[in-house]
């Protein structure tokens, strides 16, 4: 208990703001990556690239910094910090067993009709060539 | 020992108060049902390339704007923590009352674009992408409604100097719901 105490007189309220500050900039950074991203692309790093990694990239970042020093799991105990990762493993493993039947349509011994179908009709509908890999997908991100 | 209160109340084998070792548990188990969904949405928004059409209709202002009302209320949050620490129950309560105004102020500017976007005829069954997207928004809309009731009950108390340790527990919860945000906002508005 003393320990957490030092911790509150470590941490006034100029230290959560300062937290809340980084925060914002970092939001500001996130909403530009998309905007920034066509103009400073080159080479192998595409735009779509700079713009995942603003986006996604950003938010670890802030989720880091909102559980670490709002939510105090820095000074937590580590069974909270076990705990949580856990859960975010089980959440792994769930996208890891069950995305590959969703991400394609089609294995060695069997196709998802519906889906194809659907993506067909929906790119064709939006005049997009059906047939082009992951058509005009890359492109959409940039905007 | 006291039995004024339950044994459970009082019981601790991890060190840490059985209030707030509840409070980790829910988050636990919200991270399975957040994760879940976000992650068959990311599964799903891979598999289909025709969403990248549907998704750059959703309005980036609208998410980013949530956003800064979300980090916002959460700093009021941790700082009604911090005065609760300090036993100040009423400025605790205060800066509850605070947090909860962003929560409303989030739900108020969520309605305005819901609005627009089904006036413009997206909605829950147009397609894969809008279904998800009001279902993990709309998921995370009632968590946020959920955490002003819960927050009101417990200012009131911290008002009147009871129940200070619940002013942090509110608060875990609450940031958890805004972390979940900071993840919806670039998945719906920014990487599409």
């Amino acid at each position: 208990m003393a320990e957490h105490q030092d911790h509150a007189e470590d941490h006034g309220q100029a230290y959560y703001v300062k937290i809340w500050a980084i925060l914002l900039v970092l939001l500001i950074l996130s909403i530009l990556g998309p905007i920034v991203a066509p103009h400073v692309a080159f080479g192998f790093l595409e735009a779509w690239m700079i713009t995942l990694m603003t986006a996604f990239g950003i938010a670890v970042v802030k989720a880091y910094l909102v559980a670490a020093n709002f939510m105090h799991l820095n000074v937590e105990k580590r069974y909270i910090t076990y705990l949580l990762t856990t859960m975010i493993v089980l959440m792994l493993l769930f996208f890891a067993g069950t995305a590959p039947d969703v991400m394609k349509h089609k294995g060695q011994n069997w196709e998802n009709v519906a889906a194809e179908a659907e993506v067909e009709r929906a790119l064709a509908a939006e005049g997009k060539d059906p047939h082009a890999e992951h058509g005009g997908d890359h492109d959409d991100a940039a905007h | 020992m006291s039995m004024t209160k339950p044994i459970a109340t009082t019981r601790s084998a991890t060190g840490i108060p059985t209030g707030k070792l509840a409070v980790w548990w829910v988050i636990g188990s919200e991270i399975v049902i957040f994760g879940g969904l976000l992650a068959s949405y990311v599964m799903h928004r891979l598999g289909h390339p025709e969403w990248a059409e549907y998704a750059s209709h959703t309005n980036t202002w609208f998410g980013g704007a949530n956003t800064f009302v979300l980090l916002t209320s959460s700093l009021f949050a941790v700082l009604a923590h911090h005065a609760a620490e300090q036993g100040d129950g009423k400025k605790a309560a205060k800066w509850l009352l605070g947090t909860c105004a962003g929560g409303l102020v989030f739900l108020c500017i969520k309605a305005v674009e819901w609005t627009g976007e089904i006036q413009h005829g997206y909605t829950i069954t147009s397609n894969g992408f809008w279904s998800f997207y009001y279902t993990a928004a709309g998921l995370h809309a009632l968590h946020v409604i959920a955490g002003c009731i819960i927050m009101l009950i417990i200012a009131n108390d911290a008002r009147k100097g009871k129940e200070l340790q619940r002013v942090e527990l509110i608060g875990i919860y609450w940031h958890f719901v805004d972390i979940v945000w900071i993840f919806l906002f670039p998945l719906l508005y920014i990487a599409k």
